[in-house]
């Protein structure tokens, strides 16, 4: 363990702005990711049932 | 033993082991990602020169290394394609492109916001930065040609093509501190010795690990969409949604 406290902790030495500027931006990237493939999931599959249903209703 | 690598060349066998394999990638990579931050920011001792501005390098290091390594892999998959004209292979470029920028942009935010409080200024026009931004356009060019063009097999070709030429540029970032006086400083890693403690070496392979992990889920999960996106006329598609399930579970 490298620190005493928690404030320690956070205050990085005093480069607490560079640090966690750095990762915050890094942890925002990663869930801005995640979420986007997500929607990228649902909507791929609701185009996809979308269309089959046009598909069914023009060729019964 | 005979594995039949070529029945997953098909994008229908994919979507189902793909399936399969992201939940156990994603834990891993949420797992190793844990270890190494607590390596990393709580274990690791403050660094005699950089203070704790040196702990940016966790996250800058791997993201560095998964930029360059994904423009890799992406061109190895665009060359596959080229050559055998198999449909996943364009589907695995056109999947891997924004993971790639996103690790590459990381790589450059990270860098800027060590570079501040270590050489006094966010950015420099140096060999190792410049090439890397470099690297970064690469990944947004591909991604906005592909979006140019219609047809999604023609996108898979011109795609191709772009990422095989500016492959140039990997071995050009990588030996750049090597082969210009650059002010970013040589590699931290080496074969044999490594300038660093190994405490704080182990952090960074780990995150390194838990880049590669989160990497290779992101990608496969990206994938599926792909290919329901690119094959919905197809019948293993139609079958898939008449089952319901496979719809159920991911809304």
């Amino acid at each position: 363990m490298n620190w005493s406290s928690w404030s320690d902790f956070i205050a990085m030495g005093g480069y607490a702005y560079f640090v966690w500027i750095a990762y915050g931006v890094t942890a925002l990237l990663v869930v801005v990711e995640i979420v986007w493939i997500g929607r990228e999931r649902r909507q791929s599959l609701a185009q996809a049932l979308t269309q089959r249903k046009i598909r069914q209703w023009s060729s019964p | 033993m005979a594995i039949h690598w070529f029945k997953y060349a098909s994008p229908a066998s994919f979507y189902t082991l793909a399936g399969r394999l992201i939940p156990w990638f994603a834990g891993a990579a949420a797992v190793s990602a844990l270890i190494g931050l607590y390596i990393g920011l709580v274990l690791a001792p403050t660094d005699f020169q950089q203070g704790d501005s040196y702990r940016i390098i966790y996250i800058h290091v791997p993201a560095a290394w998964m930029g360059m390594f994904i423009y890799l892999v992406m061109a190895g998959w665009a060359a596959t394609g080229l050559v055998f004209n198999t449909r996943l292979s364009g589907m695995m470029v056109q999947s891997l492109a924004p993971t790639g920028a996103m690790f590459t942009f990381v790589a450059l935010w990270t860098g800027a916001f060590w570079g501040r409080p270590t050489w006094g200024a966010y950015w420099v026009w140096d060999a190792r930065l410049t090439s890397t931004l470099i690297l970064f356009f690469l990944y947004i060019g591909y991604i906005a040609l592909r979006a140019s063009i219609d047809d999604p097999r023609r996108a898979d070709r011109a795609g191709a093509l772009l990422t095989l030429v500016g492959v140039v540029n990997v071995p050009i970032i990588y030996f750049s501190v090597r082969w210009w006086n650059t002010l970013h400083q040589g590699a931290s890693v080496n074969f044999g010795s490594t300038s660093m403690a190994s405490v704080m070496l182990a952090g960074m392979l780990v995150m390194a690990i838990a880049a590669w992990l989160y990497t290779i889920a992101v990608s496969l999960a990206r994938v599926r969409s792909i290919i329901i996106e690119r094959e919905q006329h197809s019948a293993w598609v139609g079958e898939l949604l008449a089952d319901g399930r496979a719809t159920e579970r991911t809304t």
